[in-house]
């Protein structure tokens, strides 16, 4: 199946990618000072082997922008082992190194190369002095628990970037016990300059590091609010091509498209259900924006709000009970959260002028939303129950936030030296980046599930 | 047109010419033949005139309508350089100024109910996209209730938000915030 996906995404890119040079480069703007740090050693590589890409270079980037690493730069490392064995624990335990990663590269065919990987605990081959044998009640036992994981994969050259993320995922979650999130992809909006650009409106999906930028849809009208349904296959997205906005929901991998609402008037903010036969959006066919629920299946709409304010942004709860919504009912807006059983809506931010797009965390305990406090638009979060909120960014004029499937990172857009560009900040607000592009306003970006 | 008024004449005449030259006796001959022609003649020269006037006529028509046409273009370019109406930030009322431009607007459109609009939204980027589209969508239903007040149809007018997306300012002046809170109306 995995190979089948690799198949049709290498031919889809070779469909859409014929203009995508542009890539996002990350710039981590704060909170590289908590990282914990680890050694990515530069893979070894065996002679008469012809490297297409690095794969060390992408997995220490990987660990550095998750904002929970920081990988040693090449001076900072004390050796370059090519096994465990080789490896000596005190220097890296005196380099603040809590683990290793060492590679061996080995090409054993034109287009097919062996990667064989071992992840070691630092502290606890300090312990054993990275013994693989020790004494135990008299016995001689083989021990290996400094080597936290060990394997090795045969892949193809252009596999290489894919099985570093994959190898960062392994990694990370070996070291924080969480599921790495490096393998996943972000869609977005980039308006280009309409002067040079006929279909300045663009709908792209990237790797989550802005990597292997492909360009979806074109269109000379605006494009928004495009989101992934839960099997990370198909987007929908609001486009505005007919002169009015209609929902469509486009396969990535086919690029087949289907035209989902045409309603008169608002048809937007389209959000699949975490089961992915619902999709939530806001219709004004009826004279003001409600949110409704439609049946994917049926196309049958189900009203859920009803109201002379503006209802909009609907975000689903994990387990799909729940949506949180803003609404205008009490004044300003602030989010609602609804139950889908019952009805019942109860006001759940009430700190600022206003708070606006609101979306659950993964594990469903928290939103994070977007908090108007002074005048300023920033990302803030808060307990779904508790009320407490915390803001997180300080940068300017900040929208659209969207978690990482592992919920330890928020992308969304913000305005840097008078452009719109995106950025990321950690659910703990500790690290920020930011991900500039090379030209043009970029929004709306939304973060793929695990793929 | 013209064709068809000359080809019933020739269907009136030609009937009779045929059954003329079948039951005349030589006597007769030039004298039935001449009376032919001319009955002949005189329903061509009927099926001419007619054509004639018809197509005078028409260019009068024509000419009128290329006059209210080319008026009618003139009023619209004279309302489209004042097509837009500005709001105050999170805001869907319409100010004296916008009142004033839309009054001009509404009294054309009254006059002519032929004549369809659409009424575009649009406002400032801070807030977020989704809520920009809904206030976007106000504001160009408070234009189109001030224009159905003012004995506009509500068949000329179709109302569409663009929210933040189409903004005519970049940057995050207050001068460019103010003039992307705005309505349009667009002649169709």
């Amino acid at each position: 199946m995995n190979k089948i996906n690799t198949i049709l995404l290498s031919l889809f890119f070779i469909c859409f990618s014929l203009e995508s040079h542009a890539t996002l480069e990350i710039y981590i703007t704060e909170g590289v000072n908590n990282a914990r740090p680890v050694g990515i050693v530069p893979f070894h590589v065996s002679p008469g082997t012809v490297l297409p890409s690095s794969i060390d270079e992408v997995v220490a980037a990987d660990l550095t922008r998750s904002g929970k690493f920081l990988a040693l730069s090449r001076q900072q490392m004390p050796q370059l082992p090519k096994s465990d064995s080789e490896v000596d624990y005190s220097e890296w335990a005196a380099a603040g190194a809590e683990a290793v990663l060492i590679g061996h590269v080995q090409q054993q065919a034109a287009d097919e190369f062996k990667v064989s990987l071992q992840l070691l605990d630092v502290i606890r081959g300090q312990i054993t002095g990275g013994q693989t044998q020790m004494m135990s009640n008299g016995q001689m036992v083989t021990n290996r628990d400094h080597v936290l994981d060990e394997w090795s994969w045969v892949i193809s050259g252009d596999e290489f970037r894919q099985y570093a993320h994959r190898i960062s995922d392994i990694v990370y979650e070996k070291l924080t016990g969480e599921k790495g999130a490096f393998l996943t992809q972000i869609a977005y909006i980039i308006v280009r300059d309409s002067e040079t650009e006929a279909k300045p409106f663009q709908l792209i999906v990237a790797d989550y590091d802005g990597k292997n930028e492909n360009i979806l849809l074109r269109s000379n009208e605006p494009l928004m609010s495009p989101s992934w349904s839960p099997d990370g296959r198909k987007l929908a997205y609001v486009s505005f091509e007919n002169k009015k906005p209609q929902i469509f929901i486009q396969d990535i991998y086919t690029g087949s498209r289907t035209m989902i609402t045409d309603f008169p008037g608002i048809n937007g903010a389209p959000t699949f259900s975490p089961d992915g036969n619902q999709l939530a959006m806001v219709l004004s066919k009826d004279g003001n924006p409600e949110i409704y629920v439609m049946n994917l299946a049926s196309k049958r709409l189900r009203q859920i709000t009803r109201n002379r304010a503006i209802d909009t942004e609907p975000s689903w709860s994990p387990d799909g009970k729940h949506l949180i919504f803003s609404s205008e009912r009490g004044g300003k807006p602030q989010i609602y959260r609804v139950n889908l059983a019952t009805g019942k809506t109860r006001r759940v931010t009430f700190e600022g002028d206003m708070n606006l797009g609101g979306t659950y965390t993964p594990d469903g305990t928290q939103m994070v939303m977007v908090n108007r406090t002074r005048g300023n638009y920033h990302i803030a979060k808060q307990g779904v129950d508790s009320g407490d909120m915390l803001v997180l960014t300080k940068t300017f004029l900040d929208e659209s936030p969207s978690l990482a499937p592992n919920g330890s990172m928020i992308i969304y857009s913000t305005l840097h030296e008078g452009r719109q560009v995106l950025s990321l900040v950690s659910l703990d607000g500790r690290f920020k980046a930011r991900l500039p592009v090379s030209e043009g306003q970029v929004k709306s970006p939304s973060w793929s599930p695990f793929l | 047109m013209q064709l068809k008024k000359v080809f019933k004449g020739f269907v009136i005449a030609l009937p009779l010419v045929t059954v003329m030259a079948c039951t005349t006796t030589d006597n007769g001959v030039d004298e039935a033949a001449a009376k032919e022609a001319a009955a002949a003649q005189a329903a061509a020269d009927q099926a001419a005139r007619e054509a004639e006037a018809e197509k005078a006529e028409i260019m009068a028509m024509q000419q009128r309508d290329k006059m209210a046409a080319e008026q009618r273009a003139k009023d619209i370019a004279t309302l489209e350089q004042d097509q837009v109406v500005y709001f105050d930030f999170d805001t869907s009322n319409l100010t004296s100024s916008a009142r004033a431009i839309l009054s001009k607007h509404a009294e054309f459109l009254a006059l002519n109910p032929d004549q369809s609009i659409v009424i575009e939204g649009h406002c400032d980027r801070r807030g977020t996209p989704e809520y920009n589209i809904a206030l976007g969508e106000r504001r160009a239903k408070s234009i189109q209730t001030y224009l159905l007040n003012a004995n506009v149809s509500s068949s000329q007018m179709s109302v569409v938000s663009y929210g933040e997306e189409k903004p005519v300012a970049n940057g995050t002046s207050q001068s460019a915030f103010a003039q992307n809170r705005r309505g349009v109306l667009v002649y169709q």
